[in-house]
């Protein structure tokens, strides 16, 4: 059994993340995105790869997605409807509510752009219908033997990662992540699973990011300022998420300062993406879950409605323009007019596809930017870098990678040297496989398998039963009131280790059954057969010199009742000494140890003595043992014991006579 | 696996309360309260009213008046006490490890439980029945406030109504609710928790996503699926070890607010409990009342249908959502004739789906006949409530989730209350009512029962106004309920909503089902038929039934690591082998794992020995391996049997071994020749 990973999308690099991973014949497509760095046929996976025929709807059980962003749903249009896939799609419901918004928004900025759309309005509207809304947590049988849940994933609203299980075998898809809760948005939630495979994101995989506090405010002075000495502030994001959380930040911050300044929504959409908040406002953290009765924190108080008239009008102003990155449409638009004046500021995410606008104005300082052959744009205007981004950082991607502890690890979705980096921590640090696939690549990886018995009830409580284990040890205690001396404690350590012990038992044709040790020759029908040891053998004795002289009972006489008891006491006192384990048990005339049963012998032929061994005298005194196959090592070495000890039969000779 | 049923449903407001044993583990279904039994009240008096119940001679005024009929003054003038399930309290709470609540009502009760010391139990309730649930707590609570303000602080913790001689001569009516029909009601009674205790009961509920996993110390897993009678209720299915459980409360196939009955998620399981049902009585008082009902409404069910999923949209085909439809259509028809004529409407029902529905309709009845009333929502948690219902679209019906997919409110009160068609205020006092006020208008406002809540003052108010109507629920006893607001000129109109699942139902469901056992309540067994295929266990109230297991066995799974480390033998029929590992139980399952001690080559040999050896046999094998010795003569008398004998070891060290029928006994002071020996017997016997 093995599970078969295929990356499609997101190997080795950010965009068009797309997984297709085959457990125990089913086979699941984890999200199906597009990458923004690229208008050919690069943006999308290479679906052919599923399935040369284009029957999708047998090669794939489900399609999974994560999150509404782009690089995770936006070719799934094209999947459904283009390309024809008409099984099951999973999503939460905000993603569910929110992905047509986003899809929406890219195809209309597509068409701005003059590109062939691939999809179109319909086809959002029709692959929407396929989509099965899933709650957290909710589990969802989607075959007899498929099962999926979603878990928290704090990444944007309705982020999930996926927990999906075949058979045995189970495995995590995280999507994006963020393990620290932001202004709108709880930290990723997840159970302790146990996984076979964990495929995570790795978007900061080397990056340690301290709080987000004090990037906040670097936030709010840079768009305060700008504002203030009468500059336009253009922050180009996606209609949702980034346009929410920082809108609340600054709603919180305009209100505390009073500020008069206008806050503008480039299109309705971020607007009507604010109702859809509101409704869903029991997938944010839960400061702001608490507020649905009172006030919604989605109700924007301060936030108006852009007009394109508006890019030229004078006095400053807080614009939030999509799409983000600037990889064209309106964003654009803004920036051709804003950017070469000084006085302007322009806010970019934390994360910008290669490719984009965006991303050149973060790498270095440049003065001017090529949109194509005619058009050049003076960049004058300052750049301001959102510092915090709704991704986890590396010690996040740790921290869930031990708390999973998967038997083996996946990175996609970041850039290839870093990941590389973060491979060798998660094996080294944590010892677990770890592989980062490049696109198109399969990672094959063994999974867990059970075998299926009946265990009879039998067995089942004998595994309950204690089976406490007592040592001695002599532990050294410091106590805190002493200063310095610590006094050794002979303590007596109870080790409670069960251990489930019994027999299988198959028969043809029927199914494999685990029975206790006493359960089974009533099954076969047979009778037991004890095969047992017995030795009796001499153990020498030693009087003190005083008692010597007088007048010696012999060794009969004195083993009566009383004494019989202090030999074995005597007895049980140096094989406790000996014998690091053990139960021994002072029975009074018998001594017990497992099955190991010592008796004083009085008998002069006793059958379990051997003929030639010592003569029997009176220093002798005859111990009578008697053990069952299971304790053959533990006996030998109590007679060795024994054999080397001599019995000291001293004073209380004397007070007996 | 045990089952107890301690009080059978008493419809929408009184779920039914089971106690369940399963894998050891006691599971308390549901813990409501009775508030029918308010009606024993009377609501906080108007100031003129003369307060009697302590009188020394209202005993005897009372005993004179027994052959009357029920006035006003029979009602107990105090502050009220609430019924709980009546052998709630005889059960130890502190050994009830789970709790599982299906529904707000069914979670009333549940303050007392949480209260009690010692009580440790897991609760498990639903997201959105959690927070519904504790809004009505808070309502019940904040609405017998007014009781306690009025009657000052309890001097006494046994009040004098419930002293016997004052029970002894209640009249047959009001001894029915005190005492209940055998008179074993009476330990129910408890006065009302305590915001505290509310808010304490909140602290040790878990609450449940839809469908979410819940394990129970690593042996039952839990799941609550919807079950369409309300927002967040749910019906659950228990899996144990041994057993496969689906307890199934009272069930709604297709809601018109809340998520359907969700019962594919209950197949696969092997024992289904049936518990609540939508009584016929409750239906056939409709029909006195003259409110619409039509009993031959629902399907037959030809028995050929055999396709699962032909047989699962049978299921949901019926009309009974249109048929809900239809009756608040004629509420609000009614409702438009009484404000036509002059009066307003007063709607004490509490259920949050009908009064969302009502809201709806109404609102646009309104519109479309242009006429200009007010509908003003009264209780102190109606603005939390409708706010909730806005932002749970996981729990609500697909019709309604369409909307969060196109981006509209879920429901539209939110847009009547922007738009001042509906006002929502915490009280009748509240200062903004009393600004906004205006006659005739319509009315929604706890309580159902006419004794708790802003419904009293109102009702006080309209109740000689022979154009006003009052819509009650049926179920209510309306001639009980109504008696403090005698005489009553008003219009009642008493409607009976859909609060469960048909009888006619449950044969079909159970094809679909496919479960091996069946659990239903005794007094309906007649009226159902329910095919051979499945066993049917009868229960009735406070009695326990003990259900036999259909597994003897568990089943375990191996890993594989351990497993092919297995050393086989194999007998006649079987092989066999022994296994050794630490069994761990996770997520219901017991699982073999290889221990911290891989098992080590000392294991190798057999501790368990059957069949007879035979002397000569064990001698050649002896000789095998370099030990020789001689057969000894069978020692006579009584042990003298073929196979016993003695085997004398001579070389290489002396040696005995007596073989016995029952048993073989080595001699042997030397270590290697015992060992050895017992590696020839082995041999010669079956062993592992």
């Amino acid at each position: 059994m093995a599970i078969d990973c295929l990356v499609l999308g997101a190997g080795q690099e950010v965009g068009k993340s797309c997984v297709v991973v085959s457990i125990n014949g089913k086979r699941i497509m984890f999200d199906c995105g597009m990458h923004m760095g690229y208008t050919d046929s690069r943006r999308y996976p290479d679906f052919s790869l599923i399935s040369k025929t284009g029957d999708f709807d047998n090669a794939l059980t489900c399609v999974i997605i994560t999150h509404f962003h782009l690089d995770h749903i936006g070719a799934l249009p094209y999947f459904t409807e283009v390309c024809g896939y008409r099984g099951p799609v999973y999503m939460t419901y905000p993603t569910k509510a929110l992905a047509p918004l986003m899809l929406e928004d890219y195809r209309k900025n597509m068409d701005r752009r003059g590109e062939d759309g691939q999809f179109t309005s319909d086809h959002i509207t029709e692959c929407m219908k396929k989509v099965i809304p899933v709650d957290l947590k909710q589990t969802v049988q989607v075959d007899k033997d498929l099962q999926i849940r979603a878990y928290y994933a704090g990444h944007v609203l309705g982020a999930a990662m996926f927990y999906a299980k075949v058979g045995d075998a189970a495995m995590v898809y995280t999507g994006d992540y963020n393990m620290t809760p932001d202004r709108h948005l709880g930290a990723a939630q997840i159970d302790r699973l146990q996984l076979d495979l964990l495929i995570t994101e790795s978007t900061y995989a080397t990056t340690i990011r301290d709080s987000r506090y004090g990037r906040e405010r670097e936030f709010l002075k840079a768009v305060h300022n700008c504002v203030a000495a009468g500059g336009k502030v253009l922050i180009p994001t996606f209609a949702l998420g980034r346009a929410q959380e920082l809108c609340i930040l600054l709603e919180d911050y305009w209100e505390r300062m009073n500020l008069k300044v206008p806050i503008y929504f480039s299109s309705g959409l971020t607007i009507q993406a604010n109702m859809y908040y509101k409704m869903l406002i029991n997938w944010t953290s839960q400061k702001i879950k608490e507020t649905y009765a009172t006030h919604n924190a989605f109700d924007f108080k301060n936030v108006q409605n852009f007009d394109r008239s508006l890019i030229n009008a004078p006095g400053p102003c807080v614009l939030f323009a999509t799409p983000g990155m600037i990889s064209g449409g309106f964003s654009l638009e803004v920036f051709m007019q804003w950017a070469p004046s000084e006085i302007n500021l322009i806010t970019l995410p934390g994360y910008c596809v290669a490719g984009t606008i965006g991303h050149k104005l973060m790498s270095g300082k440049p003065t001017k930017i090529d949109l194509d052959k005619d058009t050049q744009v003076d960049v004058r205007c300052q750049i301001h870098q959102l510092s915090f981004s709704p991704h986890t950082d590396a010690k996040g991607i740790m921290d869930l990678v031990k708390f999973l502890s998967p038997k083996h690890a996946i990175l996609v979705h970041g850039e290839k040297p870093k990941m590389a980096t973060l491979k060798e921590r998660i094996q080294s640090e944590l010892g677990i496989q770890c592989y980062c696939p490049a696109n198109n690549d399969t990672v094959t990886i063994p999974t867990t398998h059970y075998v299926k018995a009946d265990a009879s009830d039998a067995f089942i409580k004998s595994c309950l039963n204690p089976n406490f284990k007592f040592s001695k040890s002599s532990s050294v205690d410091k106590s805190y009131s002493g200063s310095n001396d610590s006094k050794a404690i002979p303590g007596l350590q109870v080790s409670d280790e069960r251990v489930a012990e019994g027999i299988l038992v198959v028969e043809k044709g029927k199914k494999a059954k685990v029975i206790h040790q006493d359960e089974l020759l009533h099954m076969l029908g047979e009778n037991k057969h004890e095969v047992q040891f017995a030795y009796c053998f001499p153990m020498r004795t030693e009087r003190l010199e005083k008692t010597r002289s007088e007048d010696l009972p012999s060794a009969d006489d004195l083993l009566c009742g009383l004494d019989k008891c202090t030999l074995i006491s005597l007895l049980s006192t140096k094989l406790s000494n000996e014998l690091s384990d053990g139960n021994i048990q002072d029975l009074g005339e018998q001594l017990q140890v497992e099955s190991f049963c010592l008796s004083i012998c009085l008998k002069d032929n006793c059958p379990h003595r051997i003929s030639d061994s010592l003569q029997n005298d009176s220093e002798v005194v005859f111990f009578c043992c008697s053990w069952s196959v299971a304790d053959e090592m533990l006996a030998w070495k109590i007679i060795s014991i024994m054999k080397n000890y001599t019995l000291p039969l001293e004073g209380r000779l004397q007070v007996r006579i | 696996m045990k089952f107890t049923c301690l009080r059978k449903g008493g419809g929408f407001h009184f779920p039914a309360c089971h106690m369940l044993n399963v894998s050891g583990f006691r599971i308390l279904l549901d813990c409501p309260l009775d508030l029918s039994s308010l009606a024993f009240f009377s609501p906080v008096p108007v100031a003129h009213e003369a307060h009697k119940s302590l009188d020394t001679d209202s005993v005897i005024r009372k005993k004179q008046k027994m052959e009357k009929a029920l006035d006003a003054n029979d009602l107990v003038h105090a502050e009220p006490w609430y019924k709980t399930v009546k052998s709630l309290h005889l059960w130890d709470a502190s050994f009830i490890d789970v709790v599982l609540i299906s529904s707000p009502m069914g979670m009333l009760g549940l303050p007392y439980l949480t209260r009690t010391k010692d009580f440790s139990a897991k609760i498990y309730v639903t997201e959105a029945t959690a927070r519904i649930g504790q809004l009505l707590m808070e309502d019940l609570v904040s609405m017998h406030m007014e009781f306690r303000q009025f009657y000052g602080p309890e001097d006494s913790c046994f009040p004098q109504w419930l002293r016997w001689e004052e029970l002894e001569v209640l009249q047959y009516e009001m001894k029915k609710i005190a005492l209940g029909k055998d008179c074993e009601e009476l330990g129910a009674w408890m006065p009302l928790y305590s915001a505290d205790d509310v808010k304490d009961c909140m602290r040790k509920v878990q609450t449940l996503k839809y469908a979410e996993e819940a394990c129970y110390n690593g042996t039952l897993i839990i799941k609550a699926f919807s079950s369409g009678l309300e927002i967040g209720t749910c019906n659950w299915t228990i899996n144990g070890p041994k057993r496969n459980i689906a307890y199934i409360t009272n069930s709604i196939f297709v809601s018109t607010h809340a998520a359907d009955f969700d019962f594919v998620g209950l197949r696969g399981n092997d024992l289904i409990i049936y518990s609540d049902f939508f009584s016929l009585g409750a239906a056939e008082n409709m029909e006195n009342d003259n409110t619409y009902f039509d009993p031959v409404a629902s399907l037959n069910f030809s028995d050929d249908v055999n396709n699962l999923e032909e047989m699962s949209a049978s299921l949901l085909k019926d009309d009974e959502s249109t048929e809900e439809m239809e009756k608040l259509a004629f509420i609000c028809t009614c409702a438009l004739d009484s404000v036509r004529g002059g009066g307003s409407v007063l709607i004490p029902i509490d259920r949050l789906g009908i009064i969302l529905g009502l809201l709806e309709q109404m609102s646009v009845l309104l519109e479309s006949s242009s006429a200009k009333v007010p509908m003003y929502i009264i209780s102190s948690v109606a603005e939390e409530l409708l706010a909730f219902t806005n932002i749970i679209p996981e729990w609500l019906c697909k019709q309604r989730q369409e909307k969060l997919f196109s981006g509209e409110p879920l429901f539209e009160h939110a847009k009547l209350i922007k738009e001042r068609n509906i006002h929502v205020f915490p009280a009748v006092h509240s200062p903004e009512l009393l600004t906004n006020w205006q006659e005739p208008c319509i009315i929604f406002s706890p309580h159902w029962s006419l004794r708790l809540g802003p419904v009293v003052h109102l009702l006080r108010h309209w109740c000689s106004d022979p154009n006003s109507l009052l819509v009650l629920e049926s179920g209510v006893d309306a001639d009980i309920a109504l008696l403090p607001f005698k005489p009553m000129a008003m219009k009642v109109l008493q409607c009976s909503f859909l609060s469960g699942m048909r009888l006619q139902k449950v044969q079909p469901l159970l094809k679909t089902l496919q479960p091996k056992l069946v659990l239903f309540p005794k007094d309906l067994r007649c009226k159902i038929q329910i095919s051979e295929a499945n066993t049917i266990f009868l229960y009735s109230e406070s009695e326990t039934l003990r259900i036999p297991s259909s597994k003897n066995s568990t089943e375990i799974e191996i890993a594989t690591d351990l497993a092919s480390k297995f050393h086989w033998k194999t007998l006649k029929q079987e092989t066999i082998t022994r296994l050794e590992g630490e069994l761990f139980m996770d997520y219901g399952k017991h699982r073999l794992l290889s221990g911290s001690h891989p098992a080590d080559s000392k294991q190798q040999r057999p501790f368990v020995h059957w069949g007879s050896p035979d002397s000569k046999g064990l001698l050649t094998e002896l000789s095998k391996i370099g030990i020789n010795g001689t057969i000894k003569k069978v020692r006579d008398d009584t042990e003298s049997e073929s196979a016993a004998g003695v085997v004398e070891i001579h070389e290489p060290k002396k040696a005995v071994i007596h073989v016995g029928e029952t048993g073989t006994v080595i001699i042997s002071a030397d270590e290697n020749l015992a060992s050895h020996i017992v590696k020839a017997i082995d041999i010669v016997l079956d062993g592992i």
